[in-house]
């Protein structure tokens, strides 16, 4: 067994009790399990009628298949675009231009601290009213406004902290050859932060993947919002919701576990990573960007000094 | 613009916002922690209940634990609060805020825990402390300065994701932002802006109070 800091390596006596406590485990998770399948039994829902419509081809070509695509839709056009909007306010916060860092820092702080589905149902009446797009579009453009805004501003934040996590000499040696402070962040900095959040990136697919559901709430016709549909056909709305939560969750595992098996293999090839760690949903990682706030801070008192 | 906060009680919604915030708050640290400890039990079972259990929900799409508190637990399971339709849904809503978060909650104890280095428990058993004296002298002081950075996140987090509670009819602010566009579709970008402005005053003073402190109490190694 692995040394702990909570515990001693057991000894007799701490087994014997470990074996109790197993039983009181088991028969404790059996219990939940039982009460809650006799509960939904109570109601009908273990029925198989109730279960054999997901074994037929038309349920998934009509409905699953196609809020998959709306849900992997909405989410790889907000990845795409919300990278963009990273690296560019990402950049902009490293920027030796003292206006340029203010107010990408306020761009990316206000975005950061507004719920995504407040800036989705904005954007969807923004869109409705103006006519920006057709009528059909709406929720689809709405949803992704939301994503790109909130997780770019994640992506500025996790570009400022790979930034952050390089050694000091890694720019002290771009400067030293005569590059440009924007060419030592372009051409030294950038492409090494990059690689260290790519752990961190994959893992905010998992964000984005999650937050397509809130377009159920704007009626953007994804996964989630097939529940209903299928529902009403095959009276069956709960079968029908464990299944999607099924979909989702495998969706989602699986992406983290690829975060993971990134970080491992940067991790072996001696890189330094920055994880998004514990935080969940809304939480960036924890890099101390103190040493970059300190570097672009001299920048400025030597700017002043020559003025 | 008068009219509108005369016609809207926004102070209420971001009052029922406030609500939320803090009820599940309380609710998702009790169930963090306790699958906290079971994540960091000696038994086998409990860190696998403990690791299922947060896999499970960290996965799950918040709306979809919203919805189905609504449409499962309580319309087709029939596990009712209260007789009052809205008063439900509101403890439905804190329930599910309750269990989505915990597993953040869990995850962020952990994290704090496991910044504390072996050799500070093993000192503590060398020089004789009893397993709860170790724990109370030695490692969970220095854990909980670990944990406090990803508890103020998930804090944050819970306070913006209070807002997918209009998805089963709660009355906070994000439901009343869209019945102010609906009526006043004139003012959308000033709508928008008094709602976003509302988060970032809610939101702000956490994420300076969690630098300060994790700045003040980090544990220097």
């Amino acid at each position: 067994m692995s040394a702990s800091v909570l515990f001693d390596a057991p000894g007799p006596r701490a087994r014997a009790r470990h074996r109790v406590l197993t039983v009181v485990g088991l028969l404790l998770i059996l219990g939940f399990v039982g009460f809650a399948l006799w509960k939904l039994g109570e109601k009908g829902n273990l029925a198989a009628e109730k279960w054999t419509p997901f074994l037929t081809a038309e349920i998934w070509t009509n409905y699953f298949i196609p809020g998959l695509i709306n849900t992997l839709k909405a989410a790889a056009i907000s990845v795409v675009l919300a990278a963009v909007f990273g690296v560019l306010f990402g950049m902009g916060r490293l920027s030796d231009n003292t206006v340029i860092r203010w107010a990408s820092s306020v761009v990316v702080e206000f975005f950061r601290s507004v719920p995504v589905l407040v800036m989705m149902i904005a954007a969807f009446w923004f869109y409705a009213f103006n006519q920006t797009f057709d009528f059909d579009l709406v929720p689809l453009a709405a949803v992704v406004t939301g994503l790109t805004l909130y997780n770019g501003a994640v992506v500025a934040e996790l570009i400022r902290s790979g930034v952050g996590s390089l050694p000091k000499g890694q720019s002290e040696a771009g400067l030293s050859i005569g590059l440009t402070r924007r060419q030592t962040l372009r051409i030294i900095q950038l492409p090494q932060a990059i690689t260290a959040m790519l752990p961190a990136l994959v893992s905010q697919l998992v964000v984005v993947l999650k937050d397509t559901a809130l377009g159920y709430i704007i009626t953007y016709d994804e996964l989630l919002n097939q529940y209903k549909s299928i529902g009403s056909f095959k009276s069956n709305i709960v079968p029908a919701m464990i299944v999607i939560a099924f979909l989702f969750i495998a969706i989602n595992y699986a992406l983290t576990r690829v975060a993971g098996y990134v970080e491992r293999r940067l991790r072996e090839r001696g890189r330094v990573t920055i994880t998004r760690g514990a935080a969940g949903p809304g939480a960036v990682a924890e890099v101390d960007t103190a040493i970059i706030d300190q570097q672009l801070h001299e920048a400025d008192e030597r700017a002043l000094r020559e003025r | 613009m008068g009219e509108l906060f005369a016609e809207f009680n926004v102070f209420a919604a971001f009052g029922m916002t406030i609500l939320l915030t803090v009820t599940a708050a309380i609710g998702s640290l009790l169930i963090g922690t306790v699958v906290a400890i079971m994540r960091l039990s000696p038994v086998a079972v409990f860190q696998r209940a403990g690791a299922f259990y947060v896999n499970t929900v960290r996965n799950t799409p918040l709306t979809l634990i919203i919805i189905a508190s609504n449409i499962v637990m309580a319309v087709n399971l029939g596990f009712n609060f209260s007789k009052d339709f809205s008063r439900n849904n509101l403890i439905w809503a804190v329930i599910a805020l309750s269990v989505y978060h915990a597993a953040f909650v869990c995850e962020a104890i952990r994290s704090g825990v496991n910044t504390v280095p072996v050799g500070q428990a093993e000192a503590a058993r060398s020089i004789g402390l009893t397993f709860s004296q170790s724990l109370r002298e030695i490692v969970l002081p220095q854990g909980f300065r670990g944990a406090i950075t990803p508890l103020g996140n998930t804090l944050i987090a819970l306070t913006k994701n209070t807002t997918v509670a209009t998805a089963i009819g709660v009355a906070e602010i994000s439901g009343l932002m869209s019945e102010m566009i609906e009526f006043r579709s004139d003012l959308l970008l000033f709508i928008f802006l008094i709602v976003a402005i509302g988060f970032v005053i809610l939101t702000l003073p956490v994420g300076i109070l969690i630098t300060y402190l994790s700045k003040r109490l980090v544990v220097k190694r």
